[in-house]
């Protein structure tokens, strides 16, 4: 265990040696804190409605100044930050589950079936990314469910793929033809032998997709098609100040920053990270 | 040659024949009854049962499809649901709007990307690269429409230098090129981060090679290998990413037409699903996937022609 903390110790201490990587940890530790401590950071609740207030500029009481609703915009950001991870991780982690179950399955499985599979990875990667979100809201309704679905149909076909790559590459390596003439099933074979071997690079490259796939959910819910309202999204305050921009700027900002700020963070923590840990994924 | 073009040709068709399926699917899935959606409310059942029958919907699935495979083959997506104008013809009608937004977005990535790009690959590890490094990574990660919103908000709505919405006078060209420059950066800009990194990356590779080092014992100026003798060899990879660019610009070009309220295929689907027109919305998603589709193709046979290894690789 300790060992585990010293390596961690020390990939942290390589990523803050460089720049980038100092500034992408201090960036995604301010919007990770914003998230976590909403609740107590936020200087009102993020979806009272209070008319007399509205459309206020940035002041000591309301920092990021208020909607069309008369809503707090800082709190609305903090609490925004919540969805935004949270819908971030989630889809990711089942991106990940699906893509490396249907990832092995292709590398291990007949041929027929990873013909198959690649065929209709091929074609879900043919769609413009917006294009499929907008016809999978036809289907799903404007809602998260929408959202966690688009971004699977986009993350898996990218992470089935790299896992078959591999698979087939491990498939008659000889520990593989070893454990087979041992008598290990191919469950075991792919859980105990293959997994382990193949799972570390998706990792980093999914942790990469944080900032896509967290910009993915602020464009859904900026055209309206992702989280339903009051729930605060970055997106949707960046809709109210899209609405009434002209007038008073401060909303569209205080929606764009915090999406600014996290995209950036993540990317320059992920540059770093894949630079530190694994050279080669950088031709990619 | 013709062998490669052959079987990438083929795939291509194989996907687009799959991505159609998709999308029948999708369409097939959406719940409610479509001819009951086209009439509205108002309408008689023996009306809707008629609609259903002109529509193909009493028939079984595989045959419905089938019609509608052949058909979307053909170019008949059928009629949209409002007017009841061919799809196609709605579609085509828009699609110039979305490709001089890409085309625009294009001329900036390429005109700001390739150039910094050499800028940074002469002397790397240096200040100039090092910000222009984490400019692009910025750029790269910012989503376009943040980036279009911010726009708007800058050079439209505080100074005022630009037009705020709209596609501009349909007569007047310069007009409209000024209306082109906001969205065309949001669509862009992007890709000004790509390109940068990609072309000093593939110029470090050539600025090592022995046909420069040959230029530069011969004397030549720095400035004419540098521009003449890399950059036209360090420029080859960028064909290859030019059709997966041309894609993530038709996702941007979504949010900008929304933004700007200027007239494309993205804004036409998005009023779509709002009035749940869905036979435009699949229509249309079908159009710029197989546009996308035939780009990439493209790109695949330039790159062909360019480098023979990649033929053996189908």
């Amino acid at each position: 265990m300790s060992e585990a903390v010293s390596k961690l110790y020390k990939a942290l201490r390589r990523i803050l040696a460089e720049p980038m990587g100092a500034f992408g940890v201090a960036l995604v530790v301010l919007m990770v804190f914003g998230a976590v401590f909403a609740d107590i950071l936020a200087t009102a609740e993020p979806s009272d409605i209070s008319p007399r207030d509205r459309f206020q500029g940035p002041s000591i009481t309301h920092l990021l100044g208020t909607d069309h609703l008369g809503r707090d915009l800082f709190s609305r950001v903090l609490h925004g930050g919540r969805i935004a991870l949270s819908v971030a991780l989630f889809s990711i982690a089942a991106s990940l589950v699906i893509g490396v179950v249907l990832g092995l399955i292709a590398g291990y499985g007949p041929r027929w079936l990873d013909n198959l599979m690649i065929l209709v990875f091929d074609a879900l990667k043919s769609f413009p990314t917006v294009m499929l979100a907008l016809a999978l809201v036809t289907l799903f309704g404007p809602s998260l469910t929408a959202v966690v679905v688009v971004v699977i149909l986009v993350n898996v076909p990218g992470y089935a793929r790299i896992i078959r790559t591999q698979t087939l590459a491990l498939k008659s390596a000889q520990f593989v033809s070893a454990a087979q003439s041992m008598g290990a099933g191919t469950t075991r074979i792919l859980r105990a032998h293959i997994l382990p071997n193949v799972i570390g690079p998706l990792l980093i490259l999914a942790s990469m997709d944080i900032p896509v796939v967290i910009a993915i959910e602020a464009g859904m819910s900026f055209l309206g098609l992702g989280v339903r309202p009051p729930t605060p999204s970055w997106g949707a305050i960046l809709n109210d100040g899209f609405a009434a921009i002209r007038d008073t700027p401060w909303i569209a900002v205080a929606g764009g920053l915090p999406i600014i700020v996290t995209t950036l963070g993540f990317t320059f923590l992920g540059e770093t990270l894949r630079d530190v840990f694994d050279p080669r994924l950088k031709v990619r | 040659m013709l062998n490669y073009s052959v079987k990438r040709l083929g795939l291509a068709v194989i996907i687009v024949s799959v991505v159609m399926l998709l999308l029948f699917t999708m369409i097939y899935l959406i719940p409610g009854d479509p001819a009951a959606v086209a009439l509205g409310p108002r309408a008689t059942d023996a009306m809707r049962e008629a609609l259903r029958v002109k529509m193909g919907l009493d028939q079984p699935i595989w045959i419905q499809f089938w019609n509608f495979f052949i058909n979307a083959w053909q170019g008949d997506l059928g009629n949209e649901v409002l007017s009841d104008r061919p799809v196609t013809d709605v579609v085509l009608e828009q699609l110039p709007f979305t490709l001089a937004l890409i085309a625009g977005g294009m001329i900036w990535s390429i005109a700001l990307g390739i150039p910094l790009g050499c800028w940074t690959a002469i002397q790397p590890g240096g200040i100039v690269d090092r910000i222009i490094g984490i400019l692009s990574v910025g750029v790269i990660a910012v989503p376009s429409f943040v980036i279009a919103i911010y726009a708007l908000l800058i050079f439209a709505v505080s100074l005022r230098w630009l037009p705020a919405i709209g596609a501009g006078d349909s007569g007047d060209i310069i007009d409209q090129i000024i209306h082109l420059i906001l969205p065309s950066l949001a669509v862009g800009l992007g890709w000004v981060g790509y390109l940068a990194r990609l072309v000093r990356a593939s110029m470090l590779e050539v600025l090592e090679a022995s046909h420069i080092r040959t230029a530069r014992a011969f004397g030549l100026p720095e400035r004419l290998i540098t521009y003449r003798y890399a950059l036209t060899i360090a420029i080859l990879p960028t064909v290859t990413l030019l059709g997966v660019g041309i894609g993530q610009m038709l996702s941007s070009a979504v949010f900008a037409e929304i933004v700007f309220a200027r007239p494309g295929v993205g804004k036409l689907v998005y009023d779509a699903i709002l009035t749940r027109n869905y036979p435009l919305v699949s229509g249309a998603v079908l159009v710029t996937t197989v546009l996308f589709i035939a780009i990439n193709l493209i790109a695949d046979l330039v790159v062909g022609v360019l480098d023979p290894r990649v033929r053996s690789r189908l």
